[in-house]
């Protein structure tokens, strides 16, 4: 019925022109702007399902490609367009910015309207990076995204937020330039190679380049990459955003911006530059397992909640990067390209699953937050005596965060443990020192916070959750166990993709 | 001796301005304190009709007259029309601030127009006669402007550097000129561009520094930039407007007429030059604007890290990259004007929002302005979907394509260093508290060009295909 309808661009722009009226409204108490906002927040959801139900997974190609010309002389076309790797996160992203809405609701209470445009926007932009099918209108997305982020940490966020945010804008724009250098770079080569520029991403996935350029262009990719992951050792400003971040923003962070690192990974290094990834993938893995096992070390002795889950997420999302770059050590290893898809297929479920585990974590820091206005362990103690539903929330997603089997947490780790089983015996022997290290930071955590005697007085007083937050936890809790129980959707989805992108990574692109 | 009547209607929007600035002057010789805003109609009027005029005198070859002094091509029809619009806001956020400085006189707009007049003639210029003509008009005009707050030390200190500096400048380019002209015997430099292959290389190498000296001071190139953040600061901010954003436009033109329309094969010695000044404004530029608490001088920083990127354009020596140069200093135009504008709006009788502190809170006064504010500071940023990002664009892949890779992550680099000064004041406006409660009493003309100013950046940031067309089919 609506297939001639451009469903993308409505699952893109709805939000940036729901915010933009939701901006309009500027009213004085924010009641309709946050109703408005739900709604717009609702309405894209409601879009971007069709995106699940009519998506041919038996494609590798793109789907509901949209192509308009844009800036001809250069040969920029308004391209987008999903396929098994991009629709699940253009989805995550929805979901997750309707509780973030919903996470809103009564705590902000100064600039509303501008509070909930910026998160409409943010999410039209973000949708937008997923979706770009050209390099030129992926990287406007991608820095436009740093906008409305810097605004939402930099009004909303603690007491330190101008540093933090100023740490996060420039950490991020500083990664990204030489990735404009590259597509510039590579927007030439196309002239020479085939008399025509080209920033079509599809088309620089062919583009034949030599070793050294293509090292060079890998390197700038990492840069851009591995601050947005982020990877040890660029990630030192992302504990700062966090801790400084109102509740949303850190959700937000936490659960879809680090994504776009690893669809970075997966849409420009992996198939642009194969050669020098295969080179370089030692460096990746290197890093990967520092993240993985070091900033799990780190996670352990903070005093800070939020910062505790910040460096949680940076170890997780070593397992995201690691799963990427098993590919060549297992073909050496096997012979077979079998691990490999486990590999990939393991990082983007994992990325799907942190998305729900690390919102779900920072809600729950929020809740307490809300209500205590400390961030500090040492202020806690003995939750869930006053808390009893907050308390077995807490738990579940600390148990999912450590990688309990049965929850979402627990396939893509295992699945990249496995492929790294494949690869070398000590890979997966360090990654999978994280089990240990997740459950050990996150339950110390939660016993330091929720169980023990009541702390102190203010403990006392708490009120539980009410029915709004506890909507959200149930959602969150919902979408972690469908993950972690039955993951055959999701896989399947991706499946074509993988398969396709990992024949297309093991065709050398140098001229032999 | 025979005389051929040159042909006069290649040269109509200039014959109309200066006709018109005659006509105005008289006119406000006649006229009260109180009824000065006729002039300022008339002037606007005067702009208008001259953008029309160079409108429809466009035309796609290049046409020459005067004996080849003035010369009519694409390029210089868009920057006339360009210098003409530019100057038309100019003058329309300066209205207020002038009458709450009781220097709301009729010289404000005369020698504007002058100035107009001057730059249009640099832009069409085809002979180092023309090109010096046009140049001395423009900055006679803009010393006297600056001049004019007569009580004021810091202005008249302002005009009194950079009269001096700026005739120093003049000098030079006239003592490069006569060597051009002793070497190759002309002064025509269509003539000159023929004559540059069998000319004395060492005679002309002089004469291409001491005229790229000259070139690089209009521009605020560094090291030819000192005077840059004094005039900027010093002069009342009404001409602060005008002097950072349409002459600009006209030194690019210039920097043209004489680089490519007279010493086009001597490509490899002004590239290397030419490459040096835009490195060093790019850095020095970035860097030293971060120092900067008062946002005139923050801004006259910030305009030599811009020149360092047209520059870059222009190394290219390509059609393409003059074509990008261009674009990107008629981008310049339009943000340098809306920042200024923005200075003016904040202003009030007895109050000048000169410091970056001034901007505090103005969220809270005025979220939509507040919004402009940020709209202008990431696209000078270079920052996307704004319009300055896809001028960083054009320009860095003019860099690329020249082979100049090094030169476009210099740029980068300094681009991300630039960021930081912005976001700070994007971070007053945004996450500070007011300091004071004084609501915004900008008049309702003021808010409207800057509403405007402020939705051209975002909306030729979000569809730039037509303006970059332009600039690059200009050249081609």
């Amino acid at each position: 019925m609506f297939s001639n309808l451009p469903l993308l661009s409505l699952v893109i722009w709805t939000p940036i022109v729901g915010g933009m009226l939701v901006l309009a409204t500027g009213s004085r108490n924010g009641v309709e702007a946050k109703v408005l906002a739900l709604l717009v927040s609702l309405a894209t959801l409601a879009l971007s399902i069709p995106l699940y139900t009519q998506f041919d997974v038996s494609l590798a190609s793109m789907q509901f490609e949209e192509l308009i010309p844009w800036i001809s002389s250069f040969h920029i076309n308004y391209h987008i367009g999903v396929d098994g790797i991009s629709m699940p996160l253009i989805l995550l992203t929805t979901f997750m910015t309707v509780i973030v809405i919903i996470a809103g609701w009564e705590v902000i209470t100064y600039k509303v309207a501008q509070y909930m445009a910026a998160f409409l926007i943010l999410e039209g932009l973000m949708i937008g990076t997923f979706a770009a099918m050209d390099a030129m209108l992926f990287y406007v997305f991608w820095e436009a995204l740093l906008i409305p982020m810097f605004v939402i940490i930099g009004i909303w966020g603690g007491p330190n937020r101008v540093y933090a945010t100023i740490k996060f804008f420039l950490y991020t724009f500083l990664g990204s330039v030489f990735m404009l250098v590259s597509l510039l770079y590579m927007y030439m080569h196309a002239v020479d190679v085939n008399g025509v520029g080209t920033f079509n991403i599809q088309d620089l996935h062919k583009l034949p380049l030599d070793l050294i350029p293509q090292i060079f262009i890998f390197l700038s990719f990492l840069l851009a990459f591995a601050v947005k992951v982020p990877m040890w050792p660029v990630h030192t400003w992302l504990p700062d955003a966090h801790v400084e971040a109102p509740t949303g923003g850190s959700v937000i962070l936490a659960a879809i911006m680090l994504k776009l690192g690893g669809y970075g990974f997966l849409r420009f290094s992996l198939p642009i530059t194969p050669d020098a990834s295969m080179t370089l993938d030692w460096l990746v893995i290197l890093l990967s397992l520092i993240a993985i096992v070091y900033i799990g070390f780190v996670a352990l002795v903070q005093a800070d909640m939020k910062k505790l889950i910040a460096y949680s997420s940076i170890s997780h999302m070593g397992f995201v990067t690691l799963g990427f770059f098993l590919l060549w050590k297992i073909t050496e290893n096997t012979g077979s390209t079998s691990g490999v898809i486990l590999g990939l297929e393991g990082g983007i479920v994992q990325m799907i699953s942190h998305g729900f585990i690390s919102g779900a974590m920072f809600l729950c820091v929020g809740v307490l937050y809300d209500r205590m206005h400390s961030r500090m362990i040492k202020d806690y103690g003995g939750v869930v005596n006053t808390m009893p539903a907050f308390a077995t929330f807490a738990v579940f997603f600390a148990m999912a965060n450590a990688g309990l089997p049965g929850t979402s947490g627990f396939v893509g780790e295992f699945m990249v443990i496995m492929a790294a089983f494949k690869a070398n015996f000590w890979y997966a022997f360090l990654a999978a020192i994280t089990l240990i290290l997740g459950a050990a930071y996150t339950l110390w955590m939660i016993k330091r916070v929720v169980f023990g005697p009541i702390a102190n007085e203010q403990v006392e007083n708490l009120e539980d959750m009410n029915g709004r937050e506890f909507f959200m936890m149930l959602v969150l809790a919902i979408a972690v166990l469908i993950v972690g129980l039955y993951p055959a959707p999701l896989l399947e989805v991706m499946h074509a993709t993988v398969d396709n992108l990992v024949a297309h990574i093991s065709i050398p692109k140098i001229s032999q | 001796m025979n005389f051929v009547t040159p042909d006069f209607m290649l040269a109509m929007p200039e014959i109309f301005l200066l006709s018109m600035i005659c006509i105005i002057m008289i006119i406000d010789l006649f006229l009260k304190d109180e009824s000065r805003g006729a002039t300022y109609v008339l002037s606007l009027i005067a702009l208008i009709a001259t953008a029309f005029l160079a409108f429809s005198n466009y035309t796609d070859q290049s046409l020459s007259t005067f004996n080849g002094s003035f010369i009519l091509d694409p390029m210089a029809s868009l920057l006339k029309i360009s210098i003409c619009i530019i100057v038309t806001g100019v003058f329309i956020y300066a209205k207020d601030y002038l009458k709450d400085r009781n220097i709301y006189k009729g010289e404000y707009f005369t020698l504007g127009l002058f100035g107009v007049l001057g730059m249009m003639v640099m832009v069409s210029a085809g002979n180092f006669l023309t090109v010096y003509l046009g140049l001395e008009l423009l900055s006679l005009s803009m010393y006297a402007m600056i001049a004019m707050q007569r009580d004021s030390i810091m202005a008249s200190e302002a005009a009194m550097k950079y009269f001096i500096l700026g005739a120093i400048a003049s000098g030079m380019l006239l003592y490069g000129m006569s060597m051009v002209y002793g070497v190759t015997g002309s002064l025509d430099l269509a003539t000159i561009n023929k004559a540059v292959s069998g000319a004395d290389r060492v005679v002309m190498s002089f004469g291409l520094v001491f005229i790229i000296l000259g070139v690089a001071f209009k521009l605020g190139a560094v090291p030819f930039h000192m005077w840059m953040p004094d005039v900027y600061h010093g002069s009342p901010t009404s001409v602060t407007l005008y002097i950072a954003s349409a002459p600009k436009i006209a030194a690019f033109a210039m920097m043209y007429r004489l680089l490519e329309g007279g010493l086009a094969d001597m490509h490899a010695d002004w590239q290397m030059i030419l490459v040096i000044l835009s490195v060093l404004s790019m850095v020095f530029g970035n860097i030293v604007a971060i120092a900067q608490t008062n946002i005139k001088r923050m801004l006259a920083y910030s305009t030599i890290s811009h020149v360092g990127f047209i520059l870059m354009g222009f190394v290219a020596g390509t059609q393409a990259g003059y074509g990008a140069a261009m674009f990107y200093a008629i981008v310049y135009t339009i943000m340098s004007v809306a920042a200024f504008g923005m200075i003016v709006l904040l202003s009030r009788a007895g109050f000048e929002a000169e410091n970056i502190e001034d901007f505090k809170g103005l969220n809270h006064k005025s979220p939509w302005f507040a919004f402009v504010m940020m709209a202008i500071m990431f696209s000078m940023a270079g920052v996307p979907p704004f319009l300055g990002f896809w001028a960083k664009i054009a320009v860095l892949q003019e860099a690329v394509n020249s082979g100049l890779l090094w030169l476009a992550i210099v740029g980068v680099v300094a681009s991300v260093i630039g960021a930081f000064y912005y976001l700070r004041v994007i971070k007053v406006v945004y996450f500070d508290k007011p300091t004071d409660e004084t609501p915004l009493q900008a008049s309702m003309d003021i808010r409207l060009t800057l509403s405007l100013n402020g939705l051209a950046i975002l909306a030729l940031g979000l569809y730039p295909t037509a303006l970059i067309t332009l600039c690059v089919s200009t050249f081609t």
